[in-house]
This record gives structure tokens, C-alpha cells and sequence, in this order.
């Protein structure tokens, strides 16, 4: 009886030993072909990315446009009505409630002092402008954001054009995304917004939020789409107070008008990379 | 079996109970809702029985589609173009929710969400 365990605890161990070798050996020769298919994958991937033809949807490190914005406050300081209708326009077209509780509201685009953008550039002793003057300020769709890095459910993320958007199927109004952004560029949606929004002046081509929704700029993504400049740009007119283009084509307009002006981002320390520029 | 007498009344009891929505609606007998069709239209972007079990799929493919993958190509069906598109195509057509979409939602006791954010047509 002994004797008969033994051998059986042998050839059962020998058996055992010999399946887990074979498993792993045949593992690592599959595993070896499927990650020499995914280099030939990404090889290709990367090559119609350089053509331009590329789609990159998930648009990790390398989306192949990144469409960024200048914002002239000196544009702003001239004509102090431009801020108003700038922040209407975008208002109006998106649908967004005026909500009067002020701890409610919803902005995607507003005006505010100089000392509340740019909390780094603090001076003890301000200048008189910058004291007196607003400029505009709107999600900065960086390029690490980390609104999108802490959305635990994929709803904000970037598409091919770099734009941070929001996907608001997906919102489960947790907020996380409005903590991360050090920008406070998010409002959530405490209640309903339709009762805040005016009927008679909705924009009916474009969607509204529902309670419990996080939401804010999307660089008129569905504007851009029809090749249409964001309402905000458009606003401006022709005065140049805001630029809007692909700062990833070394051509275009707003990268030219980078090179000429001195501009600041706000908050750069924190390594967010922010698309919009000012010229203070 | 203790207590038989008991744990038969409450069976049956709870069988009544369960079974209400049965025999409180038998004879009653509910046709199907007749729905108004478009009057410039003819046909649909799939055909009409398929369009009938699978309209929500394709919204939702339309919605992943348009929203995550930034492909708004739209869908041609004999020369004309139809935008993949809830609000900006199917109301086109279909321009009432209360005598389209509502009529066999509210019959099959179904309530979809797309009416919290996207606009219906005014009626």
C-alpha cells in the first residue's frame, strides 16, 4: 500500500512538473507572436499617423491635432462690452442655464480678474489695469489633463483634435474631474437645467445636460466639425482678441501669432500644458 | 407537517398576490399603438422591422460612434445623406415624440433618457 502511494505521489508530481513547463513554453511562443503582431500594429499606426491620415481615438501621447486658443486681454481692456458677448455667445449656443444661486451656476466661459487666472503671477503691489480689467477664462483643454486621468468611468477624454470633451452617457456625477482640475473650469449640475434655460432663445441643434452631469467647454467640437470657428472666436469678429487654431501645424495662425507676442499660460507649474495663451 | 392548515392559507395567499396582475387584467385585451408614420419619407435608414428591435443599438452605436470616436460620417442611402444623429436626424422625419417615440414607449412601459439632454421637436 506504502509503496503504491509513493510511486503514484512521483509520477503525479513528475507529471504535474512536466504540464506547468510545457503550459509556460507554449505560452511565451504564442505570447512572442502576438507581441511581434503588435509592433507590426503600432508600426503601422504610427507611419499614417505622420501621413496625416491617421485617427487616433483613444489620443494618448500623440493626437495628431491639437487645437489650442490666444486670448488678447488687451483686445478685452479696449472694449469692455467684447467680454459680455463673448461669454453670451458661447453661453447661448451650448445651451448653457443661467442659474442665479451663485454656488449652482454653470459657466463654460466667464470673465474674472487678472488675480484669479493667474494666482501665480500674485503681485503685493498690482498694476492699476490689471486690478481694474477682466479677461476671459475657459477650460484650458490641456495637454495632460488630469480631469481625465482621475474620471473613473472614461466620460471626459481626449479625442483626435486634443480637445478635452465630455461624454455625458457616461457621467455618473461623481466629481472627481472637478476636484482634479486645478482650473475650475467644471460646474456640475445640481438640478434640472432646463427650467434655467430660455426656451425662447435655446439653440434646438444642440443638446442640454440633465441633473447629476458634470460639464463645461468643448471648443465647440461640433462647430469645428462643420469647419466653423468656436462661438466665443466668432464673437470676436475680426478683432483678433481671440485666436483659435492647430497649434500642432507650425503654419497656422495662432503658432505665427505665438512666435511674434509674449504670452503666458495659466498655471504652468502644474505641468497640466494648458492649450489657451494670454497676452496680459 | 405542523401548522398545515396555516401554510396552506398563506400560500395561497401569496399565489393570489403574486398572480394579481393576471386575472385583475384578463379580458382586457390592449392593441398594439398605431403609430403616425412621416409624410416625407418613405423609408428608413434600415428597414422597418429591423428598425423596430434594433433602433436603440444602432442610437447607441451611433452615439459611440459620433461622440468617442469623432466619426460623424454620415449614412447614405440612395444619394441622400442621413447624419448619425438622434436630434438632428430621426426627429427630421419622425417630428413628433408624443405621437412617435412616447406611443410605444408608454405601451411597453419603457423610459428612455435621451429626452433629459436632446430637444424634441416643439410640438
Amino acid at each position: 500500500m506504502d509503496q503504491k502511494r509513493r510511486t503514484f505521489l512521483k509520477v503525479a508530481g513528475i507529471s504535474t512538473l512536466a504540464g506547468l513547463g510545457a503550459a509556460t513554453g507554449v505560452g511565451r511562443l504564442i505570447g512572442g507572436a502576438e507581441s511581434a503582431m503588435a509592433a507590426a500594429e503600432e508600426a503601422q499606426v504610427n507611419a499614417s499617423a505622420q501621413n496625416g491620415t491617421g485617427q487616433n481615438a483613444a489620443c494618448g501621447d500623440a493626437c495628431i491635432n491639437r487645437y489650442g486658443m490666444l486670448i488678447d486681454a488687451r483686445k478685452f481692456r479696449e472694449d469692455p462690452t467684447l467680454g459680455e458677448r463673448v461669454v453670451l455667445a458661447c453661453h447661448r449656443e451650448h445651451n448653457v442655464p443661467n442659474i442665479p444661486i451663485k454656488k449652482d451656476e454653470i459657466k463654460w466661459i466667464w470673465m474674472t480678474h487678472y488675480d484669479n487666472a493667474f494666482p501665480e503671477q500674485a503681485n503685493l503691489y498690482r498694476d492699476e489695469v490689471n486690478a481694474q480689467f477682466q479677461l476671459p477664462i475657459l477650460c484650458n483643454h490641456c495637454d495632460n489633463p488630469p480631469c481625465v486621468r482621475v474620471c473613473p468611468t472614461q466620460a471626459t477624454f481626449r479625442n483626435a483634435d486634443g480637445i478635452v470633451m465630455m461624454d455625458y452617457h457616461r457621467c455618473i456625477g461623481c466629481r472627481f474631474c472637478m476636484a482634479g482640475c486645478p482650473y475650475g473650469s467644471r460646474s456640475f449640475n445640481w438640478s434640472d437645467p432646463r427650467p434655467y434655460i430660455d426656451s425662447a432663445d435655446m439653440n434646438r441643434d444642440f443638446p442640454t445636460r440633465t441633473r447629476g452631469v458634470v460639464e463645461k467647454c468643448n471648443f465647440c467640437d461640433e462647430r469645428i466639425r462643420k469647419g466653423l470657428l468656436p462661438a466665443c472666436v466668432e464673437a470676436c469678429g475680426d478683432s483678433k482678441a481671440m485666436v483659435f487654431g492647430n497649434l500642432n501645424d507650425p503654419n497656422s495662425e495662432i503658432r505665427q501669432m505665438l512666435k511674434q507676442h509674449h504670452t503666458v499660460q495659466r498655471n504652468p507649474s502644474l505641468g497640466t500644458l494648458p492649450s489657451v495663451f494670454y497676452i496680459v | 407537517m405542523y401548522d398545515r392548515g396555516k401554510i396552506i392559507i398563506g400560500l395561497v395567499i401569496f399565489v393570489l398576490l403574486v398572480t394579481i396582475p393576471v386575472w385583475y387584467n384578463r379580458g382586457t385585451t390592449r392593441t398594439a399603438p398605431e403609430l403616425v408614420k412621416p409624410t416625407n419619407a418613405n423609408s428608413c435608414v434600415l428597414p422597418v422591422e429591423e428598425m423596430r428591435a434594433k433602433h436603440m443599438q444602432l442610437l447607441n452605436t451611433w452615439r459611440d460612434e459620433v461622440v468617442r470616436t469623432s466619426d460623424n460620417s454620415s449614412i447614405v442611402i440612395e444619394g441622400k445623406a442621413y447624419p448619425k444623429s438622434l436630434q438632428l436626424n430621426c426627429m427630421e422625419c419622425h417630428t413628433s415624440k408624443v405621437n412617435f417615440c412616447d406611443k410605444c414607449h408608454d405601451y411597453s412601459s419603457v423610459r428612455p433618457y435621451c429626452w433629459d439632454c436632446h430637444i424634441a421637436p416643439v410640438e
